[in-house]
């Protein structure tokens, strides 16, 4: 005797295909959402910044004049903060990724840690910033210069860096890092020659995406100070500066006032947009590239 | 004629099992009453056994029995696991291994392992091989050239990859890589080779390929072997120990253990009666 009645399954049959449709749709609907608001950005700032980008607006300096107007020290501003950020985060952040998972025991000390990490990625932008003033603007006193800038950055995209880290070790198969000790190896041995080349495709990609977050970080740089209107273009890490996002904050606050600040705005969006498209290129590449299949 | 005054030290009563197994050949690992736990369970229970010089020792159990914990603990790769609390004795000619003064890269050195997956570096089959003698500071191009084609010839694999040296290892068939890994730990010149079911990842061709250089490996090394494959065990062992629930319940020459087996348990073991 048959336990499923086939009438009843045919009978339902109707449905369950309906349902299955329906949802695609559905799913479809909520992927639409999204592209269409980020088309709408796009094609916006396209519309009204494209035609301000030209030879002058890429390498002049900042001026009251909306005609005249350039954004070369904003773009130097942000390079300087790379140059600050991109070695502090990286050596510091798999520094700290390597002890929480190959040296630290696992224990209540290790999940303690392991949990303020995850939750300081989650902390806002803007309480970065405020530590940022309190400990290096402030008690560090160096004011409001690249340096200052690039550190808070970092501390904010510390959490990022050490996440992806410690993701790309733990995805380092056991069985390679036994064969090495299983030949007489020391830690130190095996990650060097075994854990580092397996993990860095991985580490590096959650590097430049880091760093493509602090590239356009504003509410950080807004609390340490950065100042709206800087002349001189910053040419080290000890300088006043100001940087792309920044540009972008100051001009859109006072579009009210100048009407084309809102096309330098803009224009200045589609340079970041642009810098951060060909960031996260490259942690597609190198992912692609130099990612290791066992 | 001169007379010492040495004072003979009273031996230590040895177990029955120690007494049964005495014979020519030098001991290299000694174990007395070893117990293992992995958190709260005891995975190995008062095990006794001595694994001799130059001979084919096979260890044989079901799955879980601690046979692969006990081959992982002659060269304390299972002090990997984090949990893991080790009671007893082992010592490796005369030296006792369990003591923290006694570095694991040391012993790791005098004894290798090769494991139950082929388990190749993503690196060149010339790099895999040259890794120990690299960790161990040989940087001496001649010397690690004469090193790899040393240990390949030892594991039989040097007439198939010497033209291809500086490719990946992951080209190899399954067979191949296990014979790299075995070439890869005969590189570092240990006295002991530990294998843990390394052909059980393999097709039957490249098993009794792996099984033929076991036996020629024999006249060097002291192998100890962890298997699933009775018909292997008595292949190619000289001894094979019986292992169930983390017990040596019979341990004796191969011909004598698969013709003759003491305990019930063994018997039915080896006829298939269960595990």
């Amino acid at each position: 005797m048959k336990l499923m009645d086939p009438s009843k399954m045919q009978a339902r049959m109707h449905r369950r295909i309906y349902q299955n449709n329906i949802l695609k749709y559905i799913f479809l609907l909520a992927t639409l959402f999204g592209l269409v608001v980020l088309a709408t950005l796009i094609i916006r700032v396209l519309n009204d910044g494209l035609g301000w980008i030209d030879f002058n607006f890429l390498t002049g300096r900042l001026s009251n004049d909306a005609e005249r107007a350039g954004i070369m020290g904003a773009i130097l501003g942000t390079f300087w903060l790379m140059v600050v950020v991109a070695p502090v985060t990286l050596i510091v952040g798999i520094g700290t990724a390597i002890f929480l998972e190959l040296y630290l025991k696992k224990g209540k000390a290790q999940s303690f840690i392991q949990t303020n990490i995850s939750n300081l990625a989650g902390v806002p932008s803007i309480v970065y910033g405020i530590l940022g003033l309190t400990i290096f603007v402030r008690l560090m006193d160096m004011g409001n210069i690249v340096l200052a800038g690039g550190l808070t950055l970092s501390l904010l995209v510390l959490p990022i860096i050490i996440v992806a880290a410690q993701e790309a070790i733990r995805a380092v198969p056991s069985f390679l890092t036994e064969a090495s000790y299983g030949m007489g190896a020391t830690k130190w041995q095996t990650i060097k020659n075994i854990i580092l080349p397996a993990a860095l495709p991985g580490m590096l990609t959650g590097a430049i995406l880091a760093l493509s977050r602090a590239i356009g970080e504003t509410a950080p740089l807004t609390v340490i100070g950065i100042p709206a209107l800087i002349i001189p273009f910053p040419s080290g890490i000890t300088d006043k500066f100001t940087a792309l996002p920044m540009q972008i904050y100051y001009w859109t606050l006072d579009s009210s006032l100048v009407a084309e600040y809102a096309n330098l705005a803009a224009a200045t969006i589609v340079v970041l947009l642009l810098l951060l498209f060909i960031l996260n290129s490259t942690a597609i590449f190198i992912r692609n590239k130099f990612q290791q299949r066992y | 004629m001169s007379i010492s005054f040495v004072t003979e030290t009273p031996k230590k009563e040895l177990p029955s099992i120690h007494e049964a197994n005495k014979q020519s050949n030098q001991v290299v690992f000694d174990t007395k009453q070893l117990n293992l736990w992995y958190g709260d369970t005891h995975a190995l229970k008062e095990v006794d056994l001595l694994i001799y010089e130059k001979e084919i020792t096979a260890i044989i159990g079901p799955s879980g029995c601690g046979k692969s914990t006990y081959l992982k603990t002659l060269n304390r790769m299972v002090e990997l696991v984090p949990t893991v609390k080790i009671s007893g004795n082992i010592t490796y000619k005369n030296k006792d291994i369990l003591d923290r003064s006694f570095k694991v890269e040391e012993l790791r050195t005098l004894v290798g392992m090769v494991f139950q997956k082929p388990n190749p570096f993503p690196k060149s089959i010339y790099d895999n091989v040259a890794y120990g003698a690299k960790i161990h500071g040989i940087r001496n191009k001649k010397i690690l050239d004469e090193i790899v084609e040393r240990s390949l010839k030892g594991a039989a694999l040097w007439d198939e990859v010497k033209d291809r040296l500086k490719e990946n290892a992951y080209g190899l068939s399954g067979g191949q890589q296990q014979r790299l890994c075995i070439a890869r730990t005969l590189a570092i010149e240990p006295d002991v080779i530990l294998m843990d079911e390394p052909t059980s990842a393999l097709d039957p061709i490249s098993t009794s390929k792996i099984e033929e250089l076991i036996q020629t490996l024999k006249k060097d090394y002291s192998i100890i072997i962890v298997t699933h494959n009775m018909q292997q065990a008595a292949r190619i062992s000289d001894r094979t120990a019986f292992f169930l629930n983390g017990e040596v319940v019979e341990y004796d020459k191969t011909e004598k253990l698969f013709s003759n087996p003491n305990d019930k348990r063994t018997e039915d073991y080896i006829t298939g009666r269960f595990g």
